[in-house]
Order: structure tokens, then sequence, then C-alpha cells
């Protein structure tokens, strides 16, 4: 897996708002002046009638994006999810989530891997704000591939959503063909003694994960499990009771993210034991992507090491 | 007309009283203070029709200052929206007369709101939607004074500027009054009118009690080229009911049975020292 091709998942947020843009009028695409960050430059550059930018003002964007969806059209708002998340967040929940309108909420440079910029651009809370809103779908594609489909796919969903994708290039593992279907965990590999949920990029690092613990004798099954809201119960609860143990994995706070949705199931559905590699309820740091992540342990060794623990805690 | 106008006018504030009145709770202050601006939009300038309140060509309206939900309760029933006996139902358990506007509980509404400093973003999007989908509607927003303390609307005001959006006309009701005391005193907002010119708005100063005024002024927005209108109206917090006038403590509290009576005399006699 060594050689696997990294692509920034931007990127296909980009693409996939282009494929839009090509076919349909009612999309609109707003930034608030990060647009070459978020690659809604693309959109720009192609499709001018479709783009807005409003300037640094994330909660004018929100609302402005509101009113474009009670006129009938179907705005993508795009930033830094740290920034739009948080700054905006009574907008997006009194008038979107609260109006049920079909505004997208494109939160960038997810993540701790954001790096040398520090923890005020780590959007690393963003998945819980966005989770507790009624109404508000929340997916977290695994590459860029992925957020390609997911952003297509979240044109017609009634009511808001929320996608978060990183700003680093991430292994891509998933192609055109693998399929991808809002609301059902995608299962990337089979395995009996416990099962790992992940999202965004620790997707890849779970499947490293996997062929290395294989080599010990244990089965690890993966999950992508990129929509966390509505979160897969069935896909939950079936690994609960076939693998008996469960890890999630996620570049997020360790509170009210995916861990969070996982255990909320689990725990009335099917208990077992559980572990999680997440941002330990601490901020982030300066610092290069990869140094970031093994320093806060969002590695496929991570997740290894949570698995045992998880194995060690179940019931014989 | 103008007698008309005057008349609902006084049904509007009978309507706003007593609706807080029955739910023991409130905002009479800014809800009484906005009457005539609310009668002149529904009850003249906009183009809509009660019958079809989804039409995708009704002018637009919202009421940034959700807790005069009130006031455009009274205007909506009174225009034929619904029921005017759902009005006593304000803020009860399941009524669709949510305590704030919610749009999904009452037709009529274009958009929910409660937050402060949300509106005028919402009426730019929609008026860009207007542009966009080549319809010709235009969206109204009313403001209060103390609410364009929040940045927001002055993040929104500079887009409505940076998109020349003339289908948006905003109205500041500038009663001088918020919920601890006089605009003024606590955070000065003042002026208004030179605040909005160096945005990039078209300012038209107006009396918010002359409705004839008014529908003149909203005339002349709707003249206006190649940029936003804002309405600056000259009102009164609690107009119409004396011991209510330009008293903060009548921003949030609803009248007694005494004091309803009182209220309800006075806007009967058409007393006002406003």
């Amino acid at each position: 897996m060594d050689n696997v091709k990294k692509v920034p998942q931007r990127d296909g947020y980009g693409l996939g708002l282009l494929e839009l843009c090509k076919t349909r009028p009612d999309v609109m695409v707003l930034d608030a002046d990060v647009a070459a960050s978020t690659r809604t430059n693309w959109v720009r550059d192609q499709y001018p009638d479709h783009f807005y930018n409003v300037g640094i003002s994330e909660q004018d964007l929100v609302g402005t994006a509101a009113g474009m969806a009670l006129g009938g059209l179907i705005p993508y708002v795009s930033t830094y999810g740290v920034f739009l998340s948080g700054r905006a967040f009574d907008q997006i929940r009194t008038t979107v989530c609260y109006n049920n309108l079909k505004v997208r909420f494109g939160g960038a440079h997810a993540g701790i891997s954001v790096g040398p910029d520090g923890a005020t651009h780590q959007a690393l809370e963003d998945m819980a704000l966005a989770r507790v809103l009624p109404r508000m779908t929340v997916i977290a594609p695994c590459d860029s591939e992925e957020t390609r489909k997911a952003v297509i796919a979240a044109a017609d969903i009634d009511g808001p959503v929320y996608f978060r994708f990183g700003r680093e290039a991430v292994p891509v593992v998933t192609d055109e063909n693998t399929p991808f279907q809002l609301g059902r965990a995608r299962l990337v590999r089979e395995g009996s003694h416990c099962a790992v949920f992940a999202c965004g990029a620790m997707v890849y690092e779970a499947m490293v994960a996997a062929e290395a613990l294989a080599e010990k004798g244990i089965s690890l099954r993966v999950y992508d499990l990129h929509t966390i809201k509505p979160i897969d119960q069935d896909a939950i609860v079936t690994a609960a009771k076939e693998c008996g143990a469960i890890v999630t994995a996620e570049e997020h706070q360790i509170h009210a993210g995916l861990f969070g949705a996982v255990s909320e199931v689990v725990v009335r559905s099917c208990p077992v034991p559980m572990e999680a590699v997440a941002v330990e309820d601490t901020f982030g740091q300066s610092g290069p992507p990869e140094a970031l992540m093994e320093r806060y342990g969002l590695t496929a060794a991570g997740i290894a090491a949570a698995a045992e623990r998880a194995l060690a805690r179940k019931v014989k | 007309m103008e007698q008309d106008l005057r008349a609902l006018c006084r049904t509007l504030r009978r309507d706003i009283l007593t609706m807080i009145h029955a739910a023991g709770s409130g905002h009479p202050g800014g809800s009484l203070s906005c009457v005539e601006i609310l009668a002149a939009l529904y009850f003249d300038v906009m183009r809509v029709d009660p019958q079809t309140p989804g039409d995708p060509d009704r002018d637009r309206f919202l009421l940034s200052k959700g807790h005069a939900a009130p006031a455009l309760y009274s205007a909506l029933a009174e225009r034929g929206y619904f029921d005017p006996a759902l009005l006593p139902t304000l803020r009860q358990l399941g009524s669709p007369l949510q305590g704030h506007p919610h749009m999904e509980s009452l037709p009529g509404l274009d958009c929910s709101s409660g937050s402060l400093g949300q509106g005028l973003s919402i009426a730019n999007g929609l008026a860009l939607a207007a542009k966009q989908t080549g319809r010709s509607y235009r969206t109204y927003c009313l403001l209060g004074d103390g609410e364009v303390q929040e940045g927001q609307i002055w993040e929104a005001a500079m887009t409505a500027a940076q998109f020349k959006l003339d289908n948006v006309c905003a109205i500041v009701d500038d009663n001088g009054v918020q919920l601890d005391g006089p605009t003024d005193e606590i955070c000065r907002v003042e002026p208004l009118d030179e605040k909005f010119k160096a945005f990039g708005w078209h300012v038209i100063p107006v009396d918010g009690h002359d409705v004839d005024a008014l529908i003149a002024a909203f005339r002349q927005a709707e003249a206006v080229k190649g940029q936003p209108t804002v309405l600056i109206a000259q009102c009164v917090k609690g107009k119409g009911v004396s011991f209510m006038e330009n008293q903060c403590a009548w921003h949030g509290k609803a009248p007694n049975a005494e004091e309803l009576a009182a209220a309800l005399a006075e806007v009967e006699g058409g007393v006002s020292h406003g």
C-alpha cells in the first residue's frame, strides 16, 4: 500500500461542484474569500454565473445562501470548516436547519492535518457541531473520489448537508466504480475479531492497521463510515454482534464526533468494548501534517493499538 | 385608502395588545412601533396574494426583528392568510403562532426569525436568487435600530451594495429604545443615514407612523436602480399606548387586564402622546 496515489480531498469537492454546475442551473457556489483553498475557484473560472464570493464574512455567507435556498436555488457554501461550523453556528442552526433549507456546507481544511497554520485553523469540532443540529446530514468522505461522489449525491437531499474534507493530499482508496450510498457504511475489509469504523483519511490508516494486525493473526474488519448522520445503525449493530469489539477512528475531537455517534448506537443496541482513535480533548498546534498525525496518534499504529486494547476487554 | 389603513392600524394594535395579554408574555413595544410599516407593506406595497402564499413570484418580507412577531401575525391574519381567531393562541403549546416566527408553522411567513441580525443576509440571498432566476420580486427586510448593533447586518449591508441589489429594501424601525434602555445610552447606532450611505445604500428618511409617507417612500425605493435602499423610519416604541411609549420596560412585558383595558381605550380613542 506504499505506492498508493495521493490527492487532496478538496480536489474532489471542486470536481463535484464542476459536474453539478455543468448540468444544474439551480446549483450555486458561494465562498468567503478562500476560493483558491476550497477549489471553488474552479467554478469561479469555468462557471462564473454560478459563483458568488461574499468576502470574509461567514455569517453573511450562510445567511445569503439561506436566502438563495428560499428562492429555490441549491447553494453550496464553502470556507474553512472551523470558521463555517463555529463562527456561523447560529446562522446554520436557526436560519438553515430550523427552516430545513437545502444549503450544503463545504467544511474545508478539516482535521489537524491542516498543519502549519496551527490550532486556529484546524477544524476538530465541526462534526460535533453539525451533528447535534436537527435535520442536518453530516458526511466525512474518505478520499477525493468519495468527496466528489458525496457532493453530487447531496444535491437532492431534502434539507441541509455538512461535508468535511481535508487540505492535504491523502491516499485515494476508492475509484469511480466504488459504490457510494449516503447513510450506508461501506465495508472495506472483512474481519471477525474487531471492527473499525473510520471516516476521512483515517479509513486508509485503518486499512494499513488491518494489514499489520493480520500478520499477528488478528482479523480486523474495516468500515468507511462516511455518513456520520444519519448513521448506519444496521452496520454498527451487525459489527458489534459479529466482531464483539469496536474501534472508531477520526481526525476530530474525541467527544461528540464519530466516536460519540457510533457509541450512541452501540450502548443502546449491542454493548461491546469500544476504543477510540481521535484528538484527546486538546487543541492542536503548528507542524508538518504527517508529524501532527503522528503526535496526536492519528495513525495506523494508533488504530492497531486501540484494536488490541478493545480485544483485551472482550468477554471471553 | 388612507382612512381604511388608519382603521387597520388600530385593529393591528388591538390585536397585538390582546394577544400578548392572552399569552402572558411577548414584546409589545417593538410590535406597536412597526404597525404602520407592516400595514403599508401588506396592504399596499407588496405584491402578495394570501390565496397563493407559496407563489415564487411574490414579494418577500423578512421580519429580522423577530420579536415583533405579534405585529406580523396580526397583519397576516387581517390580510387573510389565516383566521384571526388563531391570534389568541400566540405562544401556546402547539400553536402555529410561535413566540418568534416559524416559517413551517404558519402560511404567509417567508422565513423564520428570532435570532437578531440575520434577516438582511437572507433578503440579499433571495434578491440574488430573483436575479439568478429572472424573477422580478422584491424583498423587504424590517430591522430594529437596536438590532443593527449585530455585526452581521453590516456584513450584509456591504454584500447588498457589492451586488447592486436594487431589489432589496430594508426598513429600520428606528424607535430609539432597546431591551435595556435608550439605544443612545447602550451602544449608539446613529447616524444611521450616514452609516448606510457610507455602505453604498440609497437612504430615505421617513415618518414611521405616517402610512402615506411610508407608501410613497417604498414607491421611491422601487425606482432606485443599481443600489439597495433603506428606509430610516422614525418610530416610537410602544406607539399608541401612552404608558408604553419610549419605555424599555415594555420591550418584553405583557399588559395585565387593567393595563390592557387602558391600552385598548387609548388605541380606540386614537390618543397618543408619541
